[in-house]
């Protein structure tokens, strides 16, 4: 890989964070007056109680410094969001924005990098095996089945699940990510607590995964097993193991991965489905609260850090990508 | 002459298209005795590529090998199946792709492709005998060891191509089957490339069957030449033989439409079209081309006889002339 490879994506990548935080900076000011005092207003108008209201405004005229320059108010935003101090939540005042995500992050990552890898493991293992002509009549004959399952709706699959193995044969816990967050110590005990709490949720994310990677793999094996270079594997009398492995999944895999990043990136995003689905307490139920009650700093606060982790996937795959694919260089 | 290395017996290719067969390949014998080289000329889609697929057992759905045996070595190809054939596959018989330019591995390197092909044989090779092997074939080939460790794009199509013919000769097979070896390539790469195929090919004293188009390289690089015609072999001859004195009407068409400089006669084409698998017209299926089509063309298929050593043609009309008392 190029060195000028690699330092044109990272500056993409800085170009894309820039963006965000200007974005971010922008729109509030769009809005007419004071963007803390509208927020509250509108709070409390709608009859909300905000506690700490008036601290709250003073708190970000003095942060924002409302009446400097729109420059240096700019300049004064960036130094902070890059220094992850992303201001007050409302609804959680006075916990700040990046104390409530940092809480939350360990629950989404765990979770979801998990269940997604998951996922795209055995959905890719099952859609490269659905395409290859050697395997067995059942194996091929699954297509439809996983066709079906990538149709079920996630929040229809979620009831369905928690309707069974919770609300039926109590087998697993309704929701939240264990039985008392705040008694949760390094133990087995804590541990098996968590792994059972967080068993459903993961399940439904493999379950509404399985499908979509399976039939994009099985797409991109076709697309493989059509091409001269695995006639030639095959007459060369390779073992069919090493021609399914080494010459048809490992090239069937390379538009998976891009698809990988990409559902890396959503991770957050995409948690907000499931974490309310099971209460389960990440950043997509910190981000479906905060719509709920109009934290609007809470709201951008997430945004941000969705943008961040789109971005970290992307760059990550892009540095990756010319050392699983020769053919990208440069 | 020697007993022969490859015998190919009554081999029958067909295509199911919608309910319909197309035999692709019909009724097609051959031999070819050690170190042979074997030329099979004939239009597109005459079956050529079917058949050197068939005898790789290579061929896919909706392609299906109705009849015939191919021995090669004391063993009927045809009858291999699974691991058999896979082992018999490449240490016995060999492939030069059609599609040199897509037959390699986008994303392995060059030397693991052709170790793959040796690893998969030779069990019981060392590393180290392994990379010498590659190493060497590669030289043989023309092309500096430094090849191996590229990756295909990184080729141009003539050293993927001879890369594809130091594949074809790594494990020392029989049989090497080159289709179309060089229809990508310009002019005087093509002629390199062929020539590293001959010469290869002479050094592990395999027998070559060479597809191709063109009548003049093919002249120049074989003992022997068959013509395809809708599927079946029509004429097989000494390729001397084949030039002075072509016997079957579309090989004395075919050599009389080649180009040639020093004559001003215009460009002879052969009239009318190769008919469709599907329609093939009864009797002979070239008698609606054939200048010399007489009554028995139309009615019945002349079958495939020998009429001289190394020859063989199918047609009435020869049959005819030979059979008359001189
Ligand atoms: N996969 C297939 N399905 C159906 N018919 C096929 C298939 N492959 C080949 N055929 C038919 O079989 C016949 C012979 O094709 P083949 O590829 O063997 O010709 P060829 O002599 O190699 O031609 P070319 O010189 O163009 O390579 C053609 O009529 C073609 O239409
Ligand atoms: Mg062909």
């Amino acid at each position: 890989m190029s060195w000028s490879y690699a330092l044109r994506r990272i500056g993409m990548f800085v170009a894309v964070v820039f963006l965000a935080i200007t974005i971010n900076f922008i729109v509030p000011r769009m809005a007419p007056g004071d963007p803390t005092a509208a927020v509250l207003e509108q709070l409390l108008s709608r009859g909300q109680q905000v506690e700490g209201a008036a601290d709250i405004v003073a708190n970000y005229r003095a942060r924002f410094g409302l009446d400097d320059p729109l420059l240096l108010q700019y300049g004064r935003y960036v130094w902070n969001t890059l220094h992850f101090d992303l201001g007050y939540s409302i609804s959680y005042f006075p916990q700040k924005v990046e104390s409530a995500l940092l809480q939350a992050l360990p629950w989404t990552l765990a979770l979801l990098l998990t269940a997604t890898a998951v996922a795209f493991v055995l959905g890719s293992v099952l859609g490269a095996l659905i395409a290859w002509p050697r395997s067995s009549r059942l194996v091929r004959s699954l297509a439809p089945f996983l066709m079906v399952l990538s149709a079920i709706p996630y929040y229809l699959l979620a009831l369905i699940l928690l309707y069974v193995f919770a609300v039926w044969t109590k087998l697993f816990p309704l929701g939240g990510a264990a039985s008392s967050q705040s008694a949760l110590t390094f133990s087995i005990t804590s541990a098996i607590d968590v792994l059972h709490h967080a068993f459903l949720p993961a399940l439904s994310i493999v379950l509404a995964g399985l499908g979509f990677w399976a039939l994009g793999m099985r797409g991109a094996m076709i697309n493989v097993l059509g091409e001269d270079y695995l006639a030639l594997a095959e007459a060369k009398g390779l073992r069919p193991q090493r021609i399914f492995f080494a010459y048809a999944m490992r090239n069937a895999l390379l538009p998976q991965i891009t698809s990988l990043a990409i559902a890396l990136g959503t991770v957050a995003s995409g948690s907000v489905l499931v974490e309310v689905a099971f209460n389960y307490p990440g950043i997509g139920y910190v981000l479906y609260n905060a719509l709920r009650s109009s934290d609007y700093f809470l709201i951008q606060g997430v945004a941000f850090f969705l943008v961040l982790t789109v971005a970290v996937a992307v760059l990550l795959l892009e540095l990756a990508y010319p050392l699983i694919d020769p053919r990208i260089e440069r | 002459m020697s007993a022969p290395v490859l015998d190919v017996r009554n081999l029958s290719v067909s295509y199911l298209i919608g309910k319909q067969r197309a035999q692709a390949a019909a009724d097609i014998s051959f031999t070819l005795s050690a170190g042979e080289r074997l030329g099979i000329v004939g239009e597109s889609g005459s079956g050529k590529s079917t058949l050197a697929l068939a005898l790789m057992r290579l061929h896919k759905p909706p392609a299906r090998i109705d009849a015939g045996e191919a021995w090669l070595g004391g063993t009927d190809m045809m009858r291999l199946e699974g691991e058999d054939l896979r082992r018999f596959r490449w240490s016995e018989i060999s492939l030069v792709p059609q599609g040199a330019m897509n037959s390699l591995n986008p994303v392995m390197r060059i030397r693991r492709q052709l170790a793959d092909a040796i690893e998969a044989h030779r069990r019981d090779w060392t590393r180290a005998q392994v990379q010498a092997r590659v190493q060497e074939m590669l030289e043989r080939v023309g092309l500096s060891p430094k090849v191996g460790d590229l990756y295909p794009h990184e080729l141009s199509g003539g050293m993927k191509q001879r890369v594809c013919i130091a594949l074809a000769v790594v494990l020392e097979p029989k049989l090497i089957i080159a289709d179309e070896p060089t229809s990508a390539l310009d002019v005087v790469v093509q002629r390199l490339v062929i020539q590293t195929l001959k010469d290869v090919q002479e050094q592990i004293g395999a027998a070559l069957i060479m597809i191709g188009h063109d009548m003049g390289l093919m002249a120049q690089s074989v003992d022997r030449l068959a013509v395809m015609y809708a599927g079946r072999m029509v004429d097989i001859a000494p390729v001397r033989d084949f030039f002075h004195r072509p016997l079957h009407p579309y090989s004395q068409l075919l050599i009389s439409s080649l180009p040639s400089p020093d004559e001003t006669k215009p460009l002879t084409d052969i009239p009318g079209m190769q008919p469709s698998l599907f329609d093939l017209p009864g009797g002979c299926s070239f008698h609606p081309r054939c200048p010399l089509a007489k009554e028995p063309c139309r009615q019945t298929e002349p079958t495939f006889l020998p009429t001289g050593p190394g020859r063989g043609t199918a047609c009435h009309v020869v049959r005819e002339s030979l059979d008359e008392p001189h």
